[in-house]
Order: C-alpha cells, then structure tokens, then sequence
C-alpha cells in the first residue's frame, strides 16, 4: 500500500514537473533557432539537432533602425510601473486593511464588510468595463500614453488585492496583542509599526508577490491606454508578432519577460519557508 | 490615592456588560474578581486599563479622572488569558519592549528585566523565541513584562484558564509566593478568575460579578462563609452548592421526603419554605442515610462526584475517594446538618452555619 502511495506520489510529481518545465525549455531551445532549424523539421537539442544562434536575443536589443525591436526600454517601463503601483497599493492597502480589520466604520448603512466588498468588488467586474471609463479619465487628466497614468490605473487595480490579503491577515492576528502594545505605552500608531507591522511580514510579502504578478503580467491596459509615447513589455513581446512569426525572439523575449516573477517566486520561497513568519501567530 | 470606580456601566449593545458597578481599591492589596464566563470580568479589567470607555460612569486613580487619560499613559499593566507576547521578539525583548516605551535607561531596564525573569523564573530562557516556548512559560514571559513595569495598577485576566491542569496548580502557587514578595505597596493588582478555588486561595479582597452586576463584596472567607445569595452561593463554590427546596418547622427541616432535625444555627429561623443550600462536600455515603439515586459518577483526581436524583431534587456529592458507581444505583447518603444554609424564597441568604445573614 504505502509503496503503491509512493509510487504515485513520484510518478505525479514527475508528471507534473515535466508538464510546467516543457514548455520552458521548448522555448529556450527555440530561442536560440533561425528560420531555418524551426521551419524544415522537428529539432530539439542544440548542436545535436540545429545549429544554434544568438540571433533572437540580439534583435531584442538592437535599435529598430538596425532592424531590431528593442525590448530595453519597455522593460525598464514595466519595472517602474509595476514597482511603483505595487509599492503604493501596499501601503495605502495595508493601511485601509488595518483601519477596516480593527475599527468600526458607520457610515448610513455601510459598515466593515460593505467597504471590504466595494474594494473587492473592483476586480469582480471583467476588466473591459472599466476599459472605457479608464480611457476617458485619463485622457480627461492629460495622462493618457504616460507611465504616471499606468502607474495611477494599476494602483486601482492592484489595491484591491492587497486590502483583500491583508484583511484577512489583520483578522488573523488577535486583537489582543494591538491592546497590549497599547497597555505596554504605544499610541496607536507606535502599536501598530512597531508590534503590529513586524508581525504582519508574511502578509505583505504575499499581498506583495500578488501585486508584482498581476501588475506585471497584464496586457489589457497596457495596451488601451498607451500608443506610441509609452510602451510596456508585454505590449512589446506581442507586437514582435509580423506576418512571419519570429518564433526565435518570441521565445527569447518571452523568457525574459517571465524572469522577474521566477526570481521573486524564489525570493519569497526562501522566506516562507523560514517557518518562524508563517507560524508566528497562532 | 485609590483606585475608584463610580456606577460604572458599558452597555454596547442590547444586553450590559457592567452595570452600575463601583468599587474602591487600595494600594497594595490584592481584588480577585470572580463570575462566570461572560460576567463581565474581562470588561471590567479592560476599562480599568482604558481599552474600553464606559457608558456612564467614573474612575478616578490618584485624585485624576482616569477617563481621560489614554490607555498608553496610564502606566497600567494587564495579562490576557490567552498567551499575548510579541512574536517578533525573543523572550528578553519582549520584557524590555514596556520600559524601552518608557525611554528609562538601559542599566534601569537591565536590572528590572532580570529581577522580572528571576521572579518568574525565566532565567537562561532570554534568547529564546516565543514560538518555541510551552504555554506556562509563555505565561511568564507575559508576567514578567507586566511585572517588570512595576506599574501601580496590574491586571491579570484568568491567566491560568488556558493552561493544564497540573501547570496550573504549579503556577498558581508562584502566584502565591510572587504577588507577596515581588509586588511593592504601591501597586493595586486585580485578578479574574472563573475559578473559587484560586479565589480562596489568593485570598484577597473578592468582587462576585454576574451579567455584570457586583452581586456581594468582601473578603475572601467571608464570601465563602456567607454567600449573600443563591447566585453567590454557586458561583464561589466549585461544584456549585446543592439547592433543596424545602421548608422548616419547629423541629426539622424537610424537603423530598426527608427530614432532619435541625441544626442550632437554625433554632430563630421562622417556620416556613426555604432554599437550603448545602456543600457537595458536606455529603457523606452513610448506611443509614436517605437514599438517592444515582445519575452520574465522574471520578477527578482522587475524588468522585456523584450527581445524584431523589423526586425533584438534583444535588452533587464529592466522596473522597476513587469508586466505581453504577448508574441508576441507589446509594445511601447523610448530610451535615450543621453546615446547611437557608436561603429565602426570594433567594437571599437568610442563615449561615458561619452565623452570618443576608448582608
């Protein structure tokens, strides 16, 4: 029986990782092909099977005068726009996520739950609907094919996330320990930066994690609100499509698209794993 | 220079929580207050402390309207009946993180933690994590941070409700033996309990709290001698004392089919129905005795309790020893006569065999 069990287990988790890993090195493999190794016949190993070149990865950073994409600065445009929305959407997320798991807000007939909801409710909406109002907003403001537009729509998008996470974080941790710090001669602000915060870590590494993906990986927005002033990498990896698809720097710049999120999978892996910040509060 | 507390009440919703509660604490003296689960206690304590505002109501400490003073400079210390430290620092920081509030010096802060830790036992324990300790010693830690603030006012709410039953006996002791040696005359602690046993035991000044009301005041003994009321009666006595509605007449004291001649501290009473009360303790199995039958046997420790039935009338015996008991069994009881008390149909104490009345 528990060999059987074993047996599966191996076999699953074998399964499974080939499944998630296939597609990766599919495509590191094609992004060292030409036009030549992809187009006459099925290859797989470079040396052995096709020639392999650097071709895909040199157009990404070449100047499209050369004839190349140039994939750097819509790079370094995602990096600002997804540090910096995620980085304000933690913030003010954590602070409204507090406010709203340890006071008690009557306004008419909103309470907790019903500003928690109108947060959530941002993303329950499909990201079309609010394709319009968004445009005429910022083009409304001026802001419109701007890296601070992108910036103030991913905050809209994003803070919900993070209020959701940290709420039910900030439910989790007892209350009693806010009024002890209190007791112990914190003002409310002391308690809640000094005991609260250092005890919320796991939280905000995981709201953070949430929000760098989500900023990161969308396309949508990026793609309405910006013309030709402003570009963002995953509008740029899609636009490399022509009329002959160039399978090689795709791939190319698909890996390195999908870098970032695979170090800060690794990163927060590293933390979560410490054991003592997700076990930390019972 | 007491704590005083003025018609007290905190009603946040339907029901109260306190009402009309007043009371007058000394320094250096030690109040248990005692209720059931969902007294009141925890409230109480929480707005001594100022975690809680009362709906009406004053305290005043030192000659200073309390309520007005925010809970962060109240210089109050409180112990949560859950085990509430900081995760994110190691058993010595935690001590420190009070007085580093208070920006004392670091020698000042150095001797007062490992006084703390002396007292509480914790020494050698300083770098360790709060995860990794057990339940009793987490305990501590929260103790010695409260102590180590030598606060003038020290809350302590049902530390001991959370722990086993053998490190509870254990570290009630040490509360015997710290809240004598380690507290200065200056400080007015307040302790919750559900427990009468710790009550009797700490045996300070007791407050009986129930649905929020202060039901009798007193010392320690005199709770336990002369419980003004039925209520009293069952909150301070663990098990709760048999009630046996009866009546009484010249010479005996009736009640199912019973009768027994009276005691003398019964001799003045007025002939007629009363609630009596009697001890668990006070029932002994007796060969000639009335007979009872038996609803339930649990054995605790060394003792049996037998909950056991005649016509209306449930009451609870403590033998002595362990015995094994069929359910529905007849069993043969005897009362200690001498130790009933009686009760008023309006439920007020009415005789003691301690010879007190209704006070």
């Amino acid at each position: 029986m528990s060999k059987l069990y074993t047996f599966l287990k191996y076999f699953f988790i074998t399964f499974w990782t080939v499944f998630v890993v296939a597609p990766f090195l599919w495509a590191v493999s094609t992004s060292f092909k030409d036009f030549q190794s992809v187009n006459s016949k099925v290859t797989y190993i470079p040396w052995l099977d096709f020639e392999p070149t650097l071709e895909g990865w040199r157009v990404l950073i070449k100047s499209p005068a050369k004839g190349g994409v140039d994939i750097v600065e819509p790079y370094f445009n995602s990096i600002f726009v997804t540090c910096t929305a995620s980085l304000i959407s933690i913030v003010l997320g954590t602070l409204a996520a507090y406010a709203l798991s340890r006071f008690t807000f009557k306004a008419g007939f909103v309470r907790n739950n019903d500003i928690t909801f109108f947060f959530i409710s941002q993303r329950i909406m499909p990201p079309i609907v609010l394709s319009i109002p968004f445009f005429i907003f910022l083009s409304t403001i001026g802001l419109l094919d701007s890296l601070l537009g992108l910036v103030v729509v991913y905050i809209v998008l994003l803070m919900p996330i993070a209020v959701w996470i940290m709420v039910d974080f900030f439910n989790r941790v007892p209350k009693e320990l806010d009024e002890t710090a209190l007791i112990d001669g914190c003002n409310p602000y002391q308690a809640f930066y000094k005991v609260v915060l250092p005890n919320s870590i796991p939280g905000l590494i995981v709201a953070g994690m949430f929000c760098i993906i989500f900023g990161w990986i969308d396309f949508f927005f990026a793609f309405i609100l910006t013309f030709t002033e402003v570009q963002l990498l995953p509008v740029k990896v899609v636009a490399l499509n022509s009329s002959i698809t160039p399978w090689w720097s795709l791939s190319a710049s698909a890996l390195v698209s999908v870098a970032p999120l695979i170090i800060v999978a690794f990163i927060v892996e590293r933390y979560l794993s410490k054991g003592n910040l997700s076990g930390a509060l019972k | 220079m007491n704590l005083i507390g003025e018609k007290i009440s905190y009603k946040p919703d339907e029901q109260f929580h306190l009402n009309d509660v007043s009371f007058n604490f000394k320094k250096g003296n030690l109040y248990t207050i005692l209720g059931r689960t969902l007294s009141g206690k925890t409230t109480l304590l929480k707005t001594i402390a100022g975690l809680l505002n009362p709906d009406q109501g004053s305290i005043s400490f030192e000659e200073k309207d309390f309520i007005k003073i925010p809970v962060w400079e109240r210089n109050v210390a409180m112990v949560y009946q859950q085990f509430i430290n900081y995760p994110h620092l190691n058993v010595y920081e935690n001590i420190t993180f009070p007085l580093e509030q208070r920006k004392l010096s670091p020698e000042q802060i150095k001797k007062d933690v490992d006084e703390a830790l002396k007292t509480v036992g914790l020494v050698g324990f300083e770098n360790r994590k709060i995860q990794e300790l057990s339940g009793g010693q987490q305990q501590r830690v929260a103790l010695a941070r409260s102590l180590a603030k030598k606060a003038k006012i020290l809350l302590l709410d049902e530390p001991l409700v959370n722990l086993d039953y053998k490190l509870r006996e254990q570290l009630r002791e040490e509360f015997k033996r710290i809240f004598s040696e380690g507290l200065s005359q200056d400080t007015i602690l307040i302790y919750s309990t559900t427990d009468p046993q710790e009550v009797m035991e700490l045996n300070g000044e007791v407050i009986v709290l129930d649905e929020g009301k202060v039901l009798q005041k007193g010392a320690a003994k005199e709770i336990f001698e002369n419980p003004s009321n039925l209520k009293v009666a069952e909150i301070s006595n663990d098990p709760p004392m048999n009630v046996l509605k009866g009546s009484k007449n010249l010479k005996n004291l009736n009640f199912e089919n019973i009768s027994l001649k009276i005691p003398n501290h019964f001799k003045n009473l007025e002939d007629k129905d009363y609630n009596f009360g009697i001890r668990a303790s006070e029932i002994k199995l007796d060969e000639n005795g009335e007979e009872f039958e038996i609803e339930l046997a649990e054995i605790s420790g060394s003792e049996t309790l037998l909950h056991l039935k005649r016509g209306n009338s449930k009451i609870i015996a403590l033998i002595e020893e362990v015995m094994n008991f069929k359910i529905h069994e007849k069993v043969k009881i005897n009362f200690n006569v001498n130790k009933f008390y009686a009760f008023g149909e309006d439920e007020k104490l009415v005789s003691s065999p301690y010879g007190g009345t209704n006070g």
